[in-house]
């Protein structure tokens, strides 16, 4: 049992050809394998929302995915929308307005708020704190976030 | 990674994944995974072998007759926005937006969840309420199991090992169609700590001709309470003394005088009073 098998998958537009275990979640796959560290490994039972990434455009838990169910799948991890020398206007909507202390959900705060954006472009606070209900953060009270998701749709003051 | 180590088939068609299951006897479907792999990183489920189902063909709506059915890999995603849906099931939509978070619901499945029969999901809820049905294939041909004949207890169905839900079937909404689901939960996309689904047709006159309700989260299976309900029936609105029935008698006989009894309750009423504001007005079941 548990042979590994071989698995295409295409992360931020990249082709990557693994050999893996039938057990291994997409979250496993992009932070061991791929170094993509950004998906962050929390509960990994799919109620902290910290490993969020996009399959095929659609905001998912990547622990709550394995890799062999992704084959010929569009993955999309924080990665592909900025770094440290370019933030995403997201990302730089969170420094301007503290959405983070520690860090831990951020990347996956973001990633959802863009997706949700896409969506919603004018959402009311309402709207973005439903949009966000499924991202645990354990420092901010998540005033900070929800100004920066405000901010970033572009309906803040 | 936390699941026990297991084997991984995905399959092109329902035939391949009956093969699949009827030759292992530790194989367990996996279709949107939201339930199933929780379960497998705490290693409460070790299936040996996993049967994607997600390619299988089973996820169209279409509307038959006074039916509507809704393929069993259906994502609730979809439910919640799919204009099919919104207008001949909205007890089903209302519902699917209740599921956990968007990123839960783009993956979870409407047969997966009433395959898993968490006693406190929204959609076993729903299929009772609506008195609904799924069809089952295995090798020996399909079959229609009721939703009253399908949940056994805490995360079990009448189904076999071999048998995988196809479609799922639920009456077409009437021209005056009221339905609410009304659940409670500490924290939004939480579980709820419990919920009613209730369903109404009112006649040419108003009158309250059909009903039909089940909650969640007061019994190791969603509950039949059709006939604790029954004093909404004949009524042209949800009057004061409608609600106060309702929600004493729902308290009385779940429980009595338990929190949880009372929440039923009043969660029974409210589903009343939004069900009939929902056909107070012909043709405006889906608002």
């Amino acid at each position: 049992m548990s042979q590994t098998v071989n698995v295409k998958l295409n992360v931020n537009g990249e082709a990557a050809e693994l050999e893996v275990e039938p057990r291994e979640t997409l979250l496993d796959v992009v932070r061991e394998r791929l170094g993509l560290t950004g998906a962050h490994a929390g509960c990994e039972q799919g109620s902290c929302g910290a490993c969020t990434v996009l399959v095929d455009g659609e905001l998912t838990r990547s622990c709550l995915i394995f890799s062999v169910q992704c084959e010929d799948k569009a993955i999309t991890t924080i990665e592909h929308f900025g770094s440290p020398d370019v933030l995403h206007p997201m990302m730089e909507a969170f420094r301007r307005h503290h959405g983070l202390q520690c860090g831990f959900c951020t990347p996956a705060m973001v990633l959802t708020a863009i997706a949700f954006l896409e969506e919603s472009p004018h959402p009311t606070e309402g709207e973005v704190r439903s949009a966000l209900a499924g991202n645990l953060c354990r420092c901010t009270g998540y005033a900070g976030i929800v100004d920066a998701v405000l901010d970033g749709a572009g309906v803040a003051e | 990674m936390k699941p026990a180590p297991f084997d991984y088939v995905r399959c092109a068609n329902v035939a391949e994944a009956i093969a699949a299951l009827a030759g292992e006897e530790g194989a367990k479907v996996i279709a949107g995974g939201q339930s199933l792999v929780p379960l497998m990183a705490m290693r409460l489920a070790r299936p040996t072998l996993l049967v994607d189902v997600n390619d299988v063909g089973l996820d169209g709506i279409t509307v038959e007759g006074d039916v509507v059915r809704v393929g069993a890999c259906t994502r609730h995603r979809r439910l919640e926005r799919d204009p099919v849906i919104a207008r001949a099931a909205p007890l089903l939509r209302e519902a699917a937006g209740l599921i956990g978070y968007p990123a839960i619901r783009t993956r979870g499945t409407i047969g997966g969840s009433l395959a898993h029969a968490d006693p406190v999901a929204e959609l076993p809820t729903v299929l009772l309420a609506a008195g609904g049905s799924v069809v089952v294939r295995s090798a020996a041909g399909t079959r229609v199991i009721e939703a009253a004949d399908l949940f056994t207890g805490f995360l079990g169905t009448t189904l076999e090992h071999e048998e995988i839900i196809e479609d799922v079937l639920l009456p077409v909404a009437g021209p005056r169609h009221g339905s609410s689901f009304c659940e409670w939960s500490p924290r939004e996309g939480d579980f709820a700590t419990a919920g009613v689904a209730l369903a109404i047709e009112r006649d040419d006159d108003g009158r309250c001709r059909a009903l039909g309700a089940a909650a969640c989260g007061i019994a190791s299976v969603p509950l039949d309470c059709s006939t604790l309900m029954a004093s909404a029936l004949g009524e042209t609105s949800a009057s004061g003394a409608v609600l106060r029935q309702i929600a004493r008698v729902m308290r009385a006989e779940l429980g009595g005088d338990t929190d949880r009894a009372d929440l039923v309750g009043l969660l029974a009423a409210r589903a009343v009073h939004r069900a009939f504001a929902r056909s107070d007005v012909p043709g405006e079941a889906a608002a």
